[in-house]
């Protein structure tokens, strides 16, 4: 889809709670059906040798090593961080990934830890995953993290609030994080499993990219489903007709439940023939994972060799 | 006292839902089974046959479109205006094929009873002919009968009445239009039904009857490409050959009748005949 | 343009797998032996390459054929149904298991992909058997009176787009209702049928039920004529399918016809657009546009005309034509050196009577039948392109303003075999869905296709239906 209007009516359609609402179901409905058989097609690529090679590094380039748990500490941070600057250590050819991710309280020892790597630090914040704070509490949770040196900041939506159908309100917060992110880069979580359909999941999309956000993130990865090849195929729809409409560009991000280098393979396919190759970078597309990470090395391992590698051969953080 | 001077019929055509003479002048004698004149019926032409598809062609829409019920009501209707006529139509009957008062009587009312099988059919026949389809994959998907649009019906020489409702009935049960070419011989109860057509809310159009030469009309109208089907069962043997041929010039669907035992069970077969099946596909999805 | 970012290294599927023989036979009374015809080579459109030697039936290879469906009609169908629906499984699950080589053979004799022959053609063949093959003893059920029995021998001509799929439209049916065949193939696509021969052969159905008869336009014509066929199932062109008819008319054999189309797609404006694109890519640029049903007339609301057609010039900017064994090829090679003759030809006459033609930009190899998929926006209903079937990977672009419109361009042609209509309204999709005069009615999407689903034309894109409980009168002696 290809929307064809002036772009000064992109403040106008966020003048209140009703423009919004009758500019985002103004938006082409989603097909669902269509959308999962489009995405399967996709699927169907087959992608080996080089442009399997390519695809691997690509990934690893793009991954937001994460660990989002309440048992994390900073040890484990650290360690991730040493796996982050140099996914394998016998490799240095193996690219850092794009940042690790961290609740707000563990940025300071990733800061440390990640000096001079270029590997971006982001924060989950606003009382991630639920979401479900004051949104001064919000605020104040993501100047911390900004204050602590992330540069990457991953904030959750009201989902409440926008399945109540107070897309102003979604919005007006979405604002508000923007303006305390300073310069850190802001990923609009809209936790898809959630939103239910895909005509949601395109609305809060585009709500997102209204107020802001500089990617759009599919899942806290603490709810499921998390991120699936439909959900993905509407969010890049999002970027690039938001793009055409625009001229910016903003990214996506896919969270939870991506484990394999052959699903990592199979977005980057949807990357190239959905949005475009502009996408095909770490600044526009990311994957936030912890275990692909491992997997994508395995499989450039037996890319290199020819020979299947086993868990032991790569490090468990 | 002198004998009343009986009131003479004009036998005419019946062309969306008016009734003219034949464009051609043109009438033929209409003798009973004895060779007594009964009548002069319009001899149709070429060109009433040309009037008479664009006549249906202009009713099919509306026809097709009503409700399956509202076709039942109406066919239900002729029924009820035959059954008020039966007397006129047992003589005209039994002037036209012989036979006994009784025995014209009984095919009377045997071919209002056919009015009624299929009146009751217009809301049942989709039922029995179409169903949904469990195809293998996110889409609800059903089949529906529909009427392939306007057909040629050349009705049966011998069976005057009954054997007419019996080929006419299932036509337009089904939401076609039909252009009728009457028995050649005996074309006089086939007129007198129009008479009772245009008295039951059937639209004008719906049903056109052309009196006539069969053998002249027929190739007219198994060569007319906007006729989508042709009945044979009137057509002479000889003539069948060339009449498939001519309809094959835009693919029209071709009746040739396996029984014309009109007392029979009727079945489903000649609405059948006359129906397309439409396949219509979406995906469920929320 | 710079060299892309992501290019997908070749993914050929292995030619080896489709056990490709130097020779193939016609099968005639369950032995496979050599046609009285000529042998032909017959050639892989991506490189006119020859692929095998097949030997071509002559008439009296017909008459043989015929006499040995004949000979075994009647013990066929006083099989017990249960019996006859046991060996129509064994073929579908033969199919289901020799797949992949089926699925390579298959596009390298048609040019069509691998993704489309392994996903699509393949599976819906071995899926038809098995349907078929559930109401060989169910026919009682059917709705065509309590005993119906069958035809007899039928005659079955079929064309070069989905040879094996084609193949089992027609045996499938006829064989579960108790009928005996004799099956042409079309001349540039032979092998997928003569190894189904192979499958029917190994599977032990008794001989003399299934003959396969390699052979061209002249078979076909002595299959037609044939007296001894008590029924004619033909799929190809409208043309041809009037012959026939003409043929048959009064000798009382029974004829079923699947013809041309020239499919509207209808999207309106509140149509879901990114599927809407989708199904318009899918309806013109499956199979290269050689299928019957192809959405091969865009009819698109004006108001949203410049903006689906700019998201379709982008998606087709996507499409990667080339090897139809390539893994990632979406479309392949036109069939045959004569139809892509005729796809020039229309698409010049296109240009010639004023409409603007586009295609994205993609390398077609320097051997074979290529055509680069094409749109041509600006184009009047009066337009050959508008109105004749192209079979090819061409679309045409027209527009309409109401609802009324649409119907009344979608319907103003000779064919109507199938539409598409995009709308996020329901009831909208009910009364376009109901006044289309087309056989299938594709509604948010298009070119589905199923074994319990009929499918069959209105006006001359033929009649009888194929697929579905509809799909058994065509070999019910009803």
């Amino acid at each position: 889809m290809t929307v064809t209007f002036d772009r000064s009516v992109l403040s106008d359609v966020t003048r209140d709670d009703a423009s919004l609402r009758r500019f985002l179901h103004g938006l082409p409905g989603v097909d669902q059906v269509g959308a999962e058989a489009r995405a399967a097609s996709l699927a169907t690529r087959s992608i080996k040798t080089t442009a399997k090679a390519w695809a691997i590094d690509t990934a690893i380039r793009m991954v937001d090593l994460t660990t989002l748990e309440g048992a994390d500490t900073p040890g484990k941070v650290r360690s991730l961080c040493a796996k982050a600057r140099r996914p394998d250590p016998d490799d240095p050819d193996v690219p850092s990934v794009a940042a690790v991710c961290v609740y707000p309280d563990l940025v300071e020892p990733a800061v440390a830890a990640l000096a001079g790597s270029g590997v971006q630090i982001a924060s989950v914040a606003t009382a991630f995953p639920s979401g479900r704070a004051a949104l001064a509490t919000k605020l104040q949770d993501v100047r911390d993290a900004v204050a602590a040196g992330a540069t990457e900041i991953d904030m959750v939506i009201d989902r409440g609030a926008f399945l109540a159908g107070r897309y102003l309100q979604v919005f007006d917060e979405i604002v508000a994080t923007k303006a305390v992110c300073g310069p850190a880069h802001l990923k609009v979580i809209l936790e898809t499993g959630e939103l239910a359909t895909l005509d949601n999941t395109r609305r809060a999309s585009w709500l997102s990219l209204l107020a802001g956000g500089d990617f759009i993130k599919t899942s806290t990865g603490k709810v499921s489903p998390a991120a699936s090849p439909p959900v993905a195929l509407v969010m890049l729809q999002a970027v690039r007709d938001f793009a055409d409409l625009s001229g910016d560009l903003r990214g996506v991000k896919l969270a939870g439940g991506i484990r394999t280098s052959k699903e990592a393979v199979r977005y980057l396919v949807m990357v190239n023939e959905v949005a475009g190759e502009q996408w095909l970078t770490p600044d526009l597309f990311r994957f936030g994972a912890s275990s692909l990470l491992n997997d994508l090395l395995l499989q450039r391992h037996k890319l290199a060799t020819g020979n299947y590698d086993g868990p032991d051969y790569v490090t468990v953080e | 006292m002198s004998e009343r001077v009986a009131v003479r019929k004009t036998y005419k055509l019946y062309i969306g839902g008016a009734f003219p003479r034949s464009e051609s002048g043109r009438s033929y004698p209409v003798t009973s089974h004895q060779g007594d004149l009964l009548a002069h019926a319009a001899q149709a032409s070429r060109k009433d046959v040309r009037d008479a598809v664009v006549a249906a062609r202009k009713a099919f829409g509306g026809w097709s479109k009503a409700t399956a019920y509202n076709r039942g009501q109406i066919l239900y209707r002729i029924a009820e205006m035959l059954e008020g006529r039966r007397a006129q139509f047992a003589d005209e009957v039994a002037a036209a094929e012989g036979g006994s008062a009784k025995a014209a009587l009984t095919l009377v009312d045997e071919a209002i009873d056919r009015w009624v099988y299929y009146a009751g059919w217009a809301d049942k026949y989709a039922q029995v002919a179409g169903n949904t389809n469990p195809v293998a994959g996110p889409y609800f998907t059903f089949s529906l009968p529909e009427p392939t649009g306007v057909v040629g019906v050349l009705s049966p020489q011998d069976s005057s009445l009954l054997g007419l409702a019996s080929v006419l009935a299932p036509v337009i049960a089904t939401g076609n239009t039909a252009v009728v070419v009457a028995s050649q011989q005996r074309p006089l109860p086939a007129v007198s039904l129009t008479e009772v057509l245009a008295t039951s809310d059937l639209p004008g159009g719906v049903v056109n009857l052309l009196t006539g030469f069969t053998a002249e009309l027929a190739p007219w109208l198994a060569g007319h490409r906007d006729v989508n089907a042709i009945d044979l069962t009137g057509a002479a043997a000889e003539q069948r050959t060339a009449l498939e041929t001519a309809a094959a010039d835009n693919v029209k669907r071709v009746f040739v009748p396996r029984s014309t035992i009109w007392a029979d069970d009727p079945g489903t077969t000649r609405m059948t005949a006359f129906v397309e099946t439409k396949t219509v596909w979406h995906p469920i999805g929320v | 343009m710079n060299q892309p970012k992501f290019t997908y290294a070749p993914a050929p599927e292995s030619r080896d797998i489709a056990h490709l023989k130097p020779s193939y036979q016609i099968f005639v009374d369950g032995e496979f032996r050599d046609g009285r015809g000529d042998a032909i080579k017959t050639i892989n459109p991506a490189d006119e390459a020859p692929l095998a030697e097949v030997s071509e039936a002559d008439t009296t290879d017909v008459d043989d054929a015929v006499k040995a469906a004949r000979k075994a009609a009647d013990k066929w169908a006083a099989l017990p149904g249960k019996d006859r629906g046991k060996y129509l499984f064994r073929i579908a699950r033969a199919i289901q298991e020799r797949g992949r080589e089926l699925a390579v053979l298959e596009s390298l004799d048609n040019g069509k992909p691998i993704r489309e022959s392994r996903d699509v053609d393949i599976p819906t063949a071995a899926a038809h058997f098995f349907y078929y093959a559930g109401w060989a003893d169910k026919l009682q059920h059917a709705g065509f009176g309590p005993d119906p029995k069958p035809v007899g021998v039928a005659g079955q001509v079929i064309p070069w787009n989905f040879p094996l799929l084609m193949a089992a439209w027609k045996i499938a049916p006829a064989l579960a209702c108790g009928n005996t065949v004799v099956l042409k193939p079309a001349e540039t696509t032979p092998l997928t049928a003569l190894v189904l021969a192979e499958i029917i052969a190994e599977e032990d159905v008794p001989k003399g039920v299934v003959n396969i008869l390699a052979g061209g336009p002249d078979i076909g014509a002595a299959i037609v004529e044939n007296d001894a066929l008590d029924k004619i199932a033909f799929t190809g062109s409208t043309e041809v399918g009037k012959n026939i008819q003409r043929t048959l008319a009064g000798t009382g054999r029974r004829l079923s016809l699947e013809l041309g189309g020239k499919a509207a797609n209808i999207v309106f404006d509140d149509a879901p657009l990114d599927q809407a694109v989708e199904g318009i890519v899918n309806g013109i640029f499956f199979n290269q546009g050689q299928v019957c049903c192809a959405g091969s007339r865009l009819l698109v609301q004006e108001s949203i005309e410049d903006e689906l057609i700019s998201a379709l010039k982008r998606r087709l900017a996507t499409l990667r034509v080339g090897d139809p064994l390539d893994k990632n090829t979406d479309v392949g090679a036109i069939n045959s050196a004569a139809q892509l003759a005729r796809i020039r030809e229309l698409s010049d006459s296109g240009e010639a009577e004023g409409a603007t033609r586009w295609s994205p930009a993609c390398d077609l190899p320097d051997r074979g039948y290529w055509f680069a998929p094409t749109v041509f926006t600006g184009v009047s209903q009066a337009n050959r392109i508008a109105r004749e079937e192209i079979f090819g990977p061409v679309l045409s672009v027209l527009t309409f303003r109401t609802p009324d419109e649409a119907v009344e361009k979608a319907n103003n042609t000779p064919y109507g075999l199938s539409a598409g209509v995009w709308t996020d309204k329901g009831s909208r999709i009910l009364s376009i869905a109901n006044r289309l005069r087309a056989g299938v009615v594709w509604a948010n999407t298009f070119n589905r296709f199923d074994p319990t689903a009929p499918f069959g034309g209105y006006k001359e894109s033929g009649f009888g239906r194929e697929g579905g409980r509809q799909g058994l009168e065509a070999y019910l002696d009803v």
